[in-house]
């Protein structure tokens, strides 16, 4: 295996919307290196449909502050006030830097950035549904993508396209640890890339993954926090994990809360629209977590659609066809491709999907990663995007508030990164540091188990939709504990077929696997842990907000001998007070 | 109020098959040059291509490599030939394809493994077309505007998910190095019809030159391989029509 030296300023790991958006920060104004396993147009953002909020007020009056407003709500209390102030006031210059960017926004009759309601985003402290979301169609997300990853071209921002990251590099030790670099698997040759720098900022997005019925692409496998967890840097608020309400059922393709916006109802098996008795104010853009409870529930009491009574319905067909082509072009093809039904005549059938990871590592408002309940700053290491936790989106996110964090905090922290690296020295690093990485792999390379990646990974895939997803009890937790222990057994006698060094996907899978458990049995030893009902965590066994025991993020840690302790930090209070949750 | 419900199962009937692979392969470490391997195993209907390679790699032989990402069509990551025809393994389900499948990698770049090709040449081309808005004025802290109707001039464009099914699907992209391909184009349309940009000349100097826009045979290859739906023949002799009558 060849190995190969670089240095840099700062390395982003990651070139997704919040990795790109760092990019544009750091590239042009200190030695930049963004490493990604994939091609950047191929990162997950692309796949985002609905829109990103901005009080733009363009279509109806609207104030950052109820934007603010509604995402604390949104968060059930759980999200940090200065960090959630912050997110609301710069996404209006955020939308508007996307627009000098080139993105093609859609657009109102006089030309301006159109908008349209979305879930949990309301005029006035929740008086009724607003237009905040600046959208383009269906596919704001591949139109932010596509734009950013431009830019960066403008910019002749330096790429290591397929290149995975499988460590991070510090230099002291304990509490005098700076960041240094990574270590990187190149793909297509098999060699391992040592990067030292002097910033680092991981951008690796989400992991959906770890639930079997996922919006996620197959790639989201928790790689940054996977990585990191395992150098001793604690994981925030990883039990709230959102289902969205609408995936295409058995399949998991998000069908964009967007076509609620633009007025799709939600039906149980008997036609009824189940909304109405849940949140009658707001009804179908009710939050997802409510929403997903309220699917859950009506399956559950036997109001299901199928033969098995395990769907509802998305129905569209009184909206009129020209709204559907213009607005919501491509869930419809997802729609005639996957199920062959056709959106402007037939109910879509819809179940629960895994779909975003409110937790993550955890950041203060510049994207700096901070390593206890004290806040602490590791110097040197940032993160951004969906593998981060500021926390903005609390227990749950609120639609098009993820777009809008990767274009905020990939700015912010990308922008503190550029700024930190010009007062510090270039680390010195032995060549040694590559040494776990190699070793890792060689084993992995050499091993002569009998276990299989695949039939390993859809074990817990089953049982984390089964015990840890939209409703979870006690002893369901336990159950999924269980499996996943017996699998991390499994998984250490894991062998693969290809053992060559050209786009071996058979040994990254395998490496992926591992960042999977660690990540399901953080999320499940949270959720075990807090005992209350919160946003998407939703205890059967404890079915009510607990704000006095609870009212704080969960970190948990892992030590040198695998095993994980949990520490909880105060919520940042703000000028909202909790309140109960009703729409 | 009650609405009339179908059941997936009424409308789309899926069912077990069988399917036969046929998958061409090549390792760079080990054969000299690419090979056929066939492949049975059991599906539903309603599984796309992309899962039955899943299912060749996950219970068959481990050492298939391809790309794949998002699983429905909007990466770009699983351009390939399916049947004589560059298709996305993602959004082609058995039930539509047929159960004995031919599948290679797509034509015109590099192979490296089995069906990962080389894409640096694609994305150089991409990069050589100034794909970036470009605008010297100030807008200040507030947005352009743009009609619907100018929004709407360039649509069709913006939707390119950079797959390269178009340009390898072109006899003259395979037949010629130098030509920059149909996804170069449409990724220059995107921008060239775009009212905020003010670099169209450029971008239509680039296009009239050897390896541009005049190269094009106008074979529509491209437009039956786009998975996006993009009109690209057409987008490229609108580029054409800009090059002689509206370059100034
Ligand atoms: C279907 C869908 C629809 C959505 N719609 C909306 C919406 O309408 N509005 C909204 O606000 N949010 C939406 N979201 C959420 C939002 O799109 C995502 O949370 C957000 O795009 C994540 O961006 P990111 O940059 O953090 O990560 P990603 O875009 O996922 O990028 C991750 C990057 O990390 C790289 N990477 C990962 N691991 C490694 C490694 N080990 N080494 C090197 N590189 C690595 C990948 O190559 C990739 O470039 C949606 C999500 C989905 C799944
Ligand atoms: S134009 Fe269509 S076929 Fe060509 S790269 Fe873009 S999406 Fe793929
Ligand atoms: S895997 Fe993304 S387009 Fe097929």
């Amino acid at each position: 295996m060849n190995i190969h030296y670089h240095s840099y300023d700062a390395v982003i790991v990651g070139a997704g919307g919040a990795g790109l958006r760092a990019a544009l920060e750091t590239a042009g104004n200190v030695r930049t290196a963004v490493i990604t396993k994939l091609y950047p147009t191929r990162s997950h953002t692309g796949a985002a449909q609905g829109g990103m909020c901005a009080a733009l007020s363009n279509v109806e009056e609207d104030y950052w502050e109820w934007h603010a407003f509604d995402t604390v709500k949104g968060s059930d209390y759980l999200g940090d006030q200065d960090a959630i102030d912050i997110m609301c006031r710069e996404a209006i210059d955020a939308v508007i830097d996307l627009e000098h960017f080139g993105l093609p926004f859609s657009r109102t009759p006089e030309g301006k950035i159109d908008q349209r309601r979305f879930g949990g985003h309301t005029r006035n402290h929740g008086e009724a549904p607003v237009r905040r979301a600046c959208y383009a169609a269906d596919r704001t997300g591949h139109m932010i993508l596509q734009t950013l990853y431009q830019q960066c071209v403008a910019a002749d921002v330096n790429f290591f396209n397929e290149f995975q990251v499988f460590d991070v590099l510090f230099d002291g030790e304990g509490a005098s640890r700076r960041a240094a670099g990574v270590v990187a698997y190149e793909l297509a040759t098999g060699d391992l890339h040592v990067f030292t720098s002097k910033g680092v900022l991981f951008a690796t997005g989400g992991y959906g993954r770890i639930f079997q019925i996922t919006s996620n692409a197959h790639t989201l496998t928790g790689d940054g926090p996977g990585v990191l967890f395992h150098r001793g840097i604690p994981l925030e608020d990883m039990e709230f994990y959102q289902f969205h309400p609408t995936g295409i059922y058995g399949i998991g393709i998000l069908l964009t809360e967007g076509a609620r916006g633009e007025g799709g109802i939600l039906r149980n098996g008997l036609g009824e629209r189940f909304m109405e008795r849940v949140a009658p104010t707001v009804k179908d853009l009710a939050p997802r977590d409510m929403v997903a409870r309220a699917i859950h529930a009506e399956i559950k009491e036997g109001r299901g659609a199928g033969p098995d009574k395990d769907y509802v319905y998305l129905d569209l067909t009184h909206l009129p066809p020209e709204q559907i082509d213009a607005k919501l072009p491509d869930i419809s093809g997802f729609v005639r491709t996957y199920l062959g039904l056709e959106p402007k005549t037939d109910p879509i059938p819809i179940q629960p999907t895994a779909h975003y990871a409110m937790g993550g590592i955890p950041t203060n408002v510049h994207g700096e990663v901070v390593i206890d309940a004290n806040n602490t700053v590791l110097p040197g290491l940032y993160a951004a995007g969906e593998c981060a936790c500021v926390s903005v989106h609390g227990a749950n996110r609120l639609g098009t508030n993820s777009l809008l964090d990767i274009n905020v905090f990939g700015r912010r922290g990308g922008r503190a990164m550029a700024e930190y690296v010009k007062e510090v020295d270039h680390p010195d690093l032995p060549r040694s540091v590559v040494d776990p990485t190699r070793e890792r792999i060689d084993a992995m390379m050499h091993s002569s188990g009998s276990e299989k990646v695949g039939a390993i990974r859809s074990e817990l895939q089953v049982a984390m939709m089964r015990d840890a997803s939209v409703v979870r009890t006690g002893e369901s937790l336990q159950d999924a504990l269980r499996v996943i222990h017996e699998l991390r057994d499994r998984y250490e006698k894991v062998t693969i077929d290809d053992k060559g060094s050209v786009f071996n996907y058979d040994l990254t899978e395998a490496l992926e696997l591992g960042s999977l458990l660690d990540i399901a049995e953080v999320l499940v030893l949270g959720a075990d842990a807090r005992k209350e009902s919160r946003g998407a965590h939703w205890r059967d066994d404890f079915p009510t907000r607990d704000d006095v025991n609870w009212m704080k993020h969960t970190l948990a840690y892992r030590d040198e001998s695998g095993a994980i302790a949990l520490d909880y930090k105060p919520v940042v209070q703000g000028r909202y007070e909790p309140m109960e949750r009703k729409y | 109020m009650t609405t009339t419900v179908q059941t997936a199962e009424e409308t789309s009937l899926i069912k077990e098959v069988d399917v036969h692979l046929t998958i061409k392969r090549f390792n760079p470490e080990v054969d000299v040059r690419p090979h056929w391997r066939e492949y049975d195993l059991k599906l539903k209907s309603s599984d796309t291509v992309l899962n039955a390679l899943i299912a060749v790699k996950g219970t068959i032989d481990g050492t298939l490599s391809f790309r794949r990402s998002c699983a429905h069509g909007v990466c770009g990551s699983d351009a390939m030939m399916i049947n004589g025809e560059n298709r996305l393994g993602c959004v082609n389900l058995i039930s539509s394809v047929g159960t004995d499948l031919v599948i290679e990698p797509v034509r015109g770049l590099p192979v490296i493994k089995d069906l990962v090709v080389d894409m640096e040449p694609f994305f150089a081309q991409y990069r050589s077309v100034l794909p970036y808005l470009i605008a010297d004025d100030d807008p200040g802290y507030k947005e352009r505007y743009q009609s619907p109707e100018d929004r709407a001039r360039f649509d069709d464009t913006t939707k390119c998910i950079l797959c390269g099914a178009c340009s390898t699907s072109c006899p003259v992209y395979w037949a010629n190095g130098s030509y920059i391909g149909p996804a170069a184009i449409v990724n220059a349309h995107r921008f060239i019809f775009d009212s905020r940009d003010q670099a169209a000349n450029e971008r239509l100097d680039i296009l009239n030159q050897k390896s541009g826009v005049w190269r094009c045979r106008t074979s529509f290859n491209c437009t039956e391989a786009c998975p996006r739906g993009i009109k690209v023949t057409e987008a490229i002799e609108e580029v054409k029509r800009a090059i002689l009558y509206d370059r100034s």
